[in-house]
C-alpha cells in the first residue's frame, strides 16, 4: 500500500512535486554551474566550453559537440557504488547529451565541445531528471545560446494511480516510471523513457502530468538564474 | 610525452609570480604563513554513513564515508580495514578528464590515507564483528568539486570531519542498533610549496602551477609527525624541511580547533 486515501507515503498528493531548491553559479572554476536539491537528491552540475574539441579527429567542422557526463558519487547510494562509469550511467549520459543538444545553437561553435558534468552526490529516485534540470541551469549560467531552458520531471503509476515525481519506494514497488524532458516554451519532448506497464490512456495522463511538473520546475530554474544576477542590481 | 595543461603556465604569469615572490608577496595578497578561509560543513549526504564538505578559499571537496561488512586481511583477523579513494572529476576543473584515477588522484588518496592510518584515528580493533570472518570496512571517498589548489589539506580535513560524524550501520546488516563510529584524535595535514625559493603554506592554484616542490606533513595532537610526503621535481634543503615542520605545527594547532575531538555524535549522547 503506497497510496492511502489519495495521499502518498511521503504525504504528497498524486500531482505534487517533492521540495526543490536550485542555485546557479556555485562553482569557481566552471564556466557555468548549478547546485540542485530535489527531494533527497543532491546534484552538482558544471559546464565547460565551448572549448576546442580534442583530440582533433573528434571535431565537427559544422557544429559544437555536446558531451554530458552523468556520474554518481560512490557514497550517494545505500550500497557503496564502485567509482567510474557503469552501463546505467553511460546510457543516462547519452540520452542527457542528446536532450540538451536539441536546444543548443551548436552551429555557432564549430570544432568545439561543450562539456557538461553532472555529479550525483546524494541519490533518491529521479536522478536523471534532476541531472538534466541542473545541467540546463548550468548551461544558461555559462551563457551558452539556447532556444529554451530544458527541464525534466518524471511521472509514473503507483497502486493504479498516475502520480508525479516518484520517490524511491514508489519507483521500486510501483507499476511504471516515465521520465520526460521538455523544452517548456514549445512543449517539445527532448527525452522520454519508460519502464513498467501503462495503458494508452494512462500514458496520456502520465505524460500530461509530467509536462505539468516540468513547467513548475521550469519556473524554479528561471528564478534561480534571476537570483544569481540580483547582486548586480543597481541600488 | 605531452605535459598536462595544468602544468603549463604562461611566461608572463610565471614572471609576475616570481617578481612577487622576491618581495615575499603572494598573488592573492596573503603572507607566506596564511591559510585561506576554511569552512567545514558536516552531515550533508543522507545516503552516506558520514560526510563533510570542506572549503579552503575557492577549493571545495566532499568526503563521503560508507561502511560495509567484509572479510578481514589474513594478517589482522580481528581488525577492520579502510580504503581511501579520490575522484578528480571533470566537474572540478577544465584540466580534469574522465577516466580511471590518474597518478595525481592516487597520490592524493594515499597521502590522506596515511595521515589517518598512522595517527590511529580509526580504532580498527573496535571494528571486528566476528574474528577472522567479518569486520567493518571503512570506505573514504573524496570527491573534488572545485579545484583551486591545495587538495591535500582540503581532502584530509574533509575525511577527518566526515569520520567524526560517521555511523556504523548495524541496522542495515541486522547487527543491532546503529552506533557512532568511535574515532580518536584526528591528524591535521599542512601543505607547503616552494617556488623561486619562497616557501608558502596552503598554495592556491596559480602557485601550484609554478611550484618546483611540494611538502605535506600530517601531525597528531601533540604536534608529532605521523606522515609526510614530498612531491614534484624540485628539492628542499634539510633546513627548509625542518622549518616547514615547525611552521606546520603552528598551523595544525589552529586547524585542529576547527575539527574538535572524537565523534560529534558520541559527544551529543554523553
Amino acid at each position: 500500500m503506497l497510496i492511502k486515501d489519495g495521499i502518498r507515503i511521503d504525504g504528497r498528493k498524486p500531482d505534487e512535486l517533492r521540495p526543490i531548491k536550485i542555485e546557479a553559479g556555485v562553482l569557481y572554476r566552471a564556466d557555468g554551474s548549478c547546485y540542485l536539491e530535489w527531494g533527497g537528491n543532491k546534484i552538482m552540475a558544471a559546464v565547460y566550453g565551448p572549448r576546442e574539441a580534442l583530440p582533433r579527429h573528434i571535431q565537427d567542422p559544422t557544429k559544437a559537440l555536446v558531451n554530458a557526463r552523468y556520474s554518481m558519487a560512490s557514497f550517494s547510494v545505500e550500497e557503496r557504488k564502485r567509482p567510474g562509469p557503469d552501463r546505467r550511467s553511460t546510457e543516462i549520459s547519452k540520452v542527457t547529451s542528446e536532450a540538451l543538444e536539441s536546444v543548443i545553437f551548436t552551429e555557432l561553435f564549430p570544432r568545439t565541445t561543450i562539456d557538461i558534468c553532472i555529479e550525483v552526490l546524494d541519490a533518491e529516485a529521479g536522478t536523471r531528471c534532476a541531472g538534466i534540470t541542473a545541467a540546463a541551469v548550468a548551461l544558461a549560467d555559462a551563457g551558452i545560446p539556447m532556444r529554451d531552458i530544458p527541464v525534466a520531471c518524471a511521472a509514473g503509476k503507483v497502486d493504479g494511480v498516475v502520480v508525479l515525481d516518484l520517490t524511491s519506494e514508489e519507483d521500486k514497488e510501483g507499476e511504471a516510471d516515465l521520465p520526460v524532458a521538455i523544452a517548456p516554451r514549445t512543449e517539445e519532448i527532448l527525452l522520454l523513457q519508460m519502464d513498467g506497464h501503462l495503458t494508452y490512456k494512462e500514458f496520456e495522463e502520465a505524460l500530461e502530468l509530467a509536462i505539468k511538473g516540468c513547467k513548475q520546475v521550469a519556473k524554479l530554474q528561471r528564478q534561480a538564474l534571476l537570483n544569481k544576477y540580483k547582486t548586480f542590481e543597481v541600488k | 610525452m605531452e605535459i598536462p595543461e595544468v602544468k603549463r603556465v604562461s611566461a608572463i604569469k610565471k614572471d609576475y609570480l616570481a617578481r612577487l615572490a622576491k618581495e615575499k608577496k603572494r598573488p592573492d595578497g596573503r603572507s607566506a604563513d596564511e591559510y585561506r578561509p576554511i569552512k567545514i560543513e558536516r552531515n550533508i549526504i543522507k545516503k552516506a554513513e558520514g560526510s563533510a564538505r570542506v572549503k579552503i578559499g575557492n577549493t571545495m571537496v566532499l568526503a563521503g564515508i560508507k561502511l560495509e561488512v567484509g572479510e578481514p586481511y589474513p594478517d589482522s583477523p580481528e581488525e577492520g580495514a579502510m580504503t581511501t579513494s579520490a575522484e578528480l572529476p571533470p566537474l572540478a576543473s577544465p584540466e580534469f578528464e574522465p577516466g580511471p584515477p590518474t597518478p595525481d588522484a592516487i597520490e592524493l588518496a594515499r597521502v590522506v590515507d596515511r595521515g589517518i592510518r598512522e595517527s590511529k584515528y580509526i580504532p580498527f580493533d573496535k571494528l571486528c564483528i566476528e574474528p577472522g570472518e567479518k569486520v567493518w570496512i571503512v570506505f573514504i571517498d573524496l570527491h573534488v568539486l572545485d579545484y583551486d589548489g591545495n587538495l591535500f589539506d582540503a581532502c584530509s580535513l574533509a575525511a577527518s570531519a566526515a569520520l567524526q560524524n560517521t555511523i556504523i550501520p548495524n541496522e542495515r546488516y541486522g547487527l543491532g542498533e546503529n552506533k557512532p563510529l568511535p574515532v580518536g584524535s584526528p591528524p591535521v595535514s599542512c601543505t607547503f610549496v616552494k617556488y623561486e625559493n619562497f616557501i608558502v603554506v596552503d598554495p592556491c592554484l596559480e602557485e601550484e602551477q609554478i611550484a618546483q616542490a611540494r611538502f605535506t606533513v600530517a601531525l597528531d595532537k601533540n604536534g608529532d609527525i605521523r606522515a609526510m610526503q614530498k612531491g614534484l621535481r624540485g628539492s628542499f634543503t634539510i633546513d627548509e624541511i625542518k622549518n616547514i615542520i615547525k611552521r606546520a605545527q603552528i598551523h595544525a594547532k589552529k586547524i585542529r580547533k576547527l575539527l574538535g575531538e572524537g565523534n560529534g555524535k558520541e559527544n551529543q549522547k554523553s
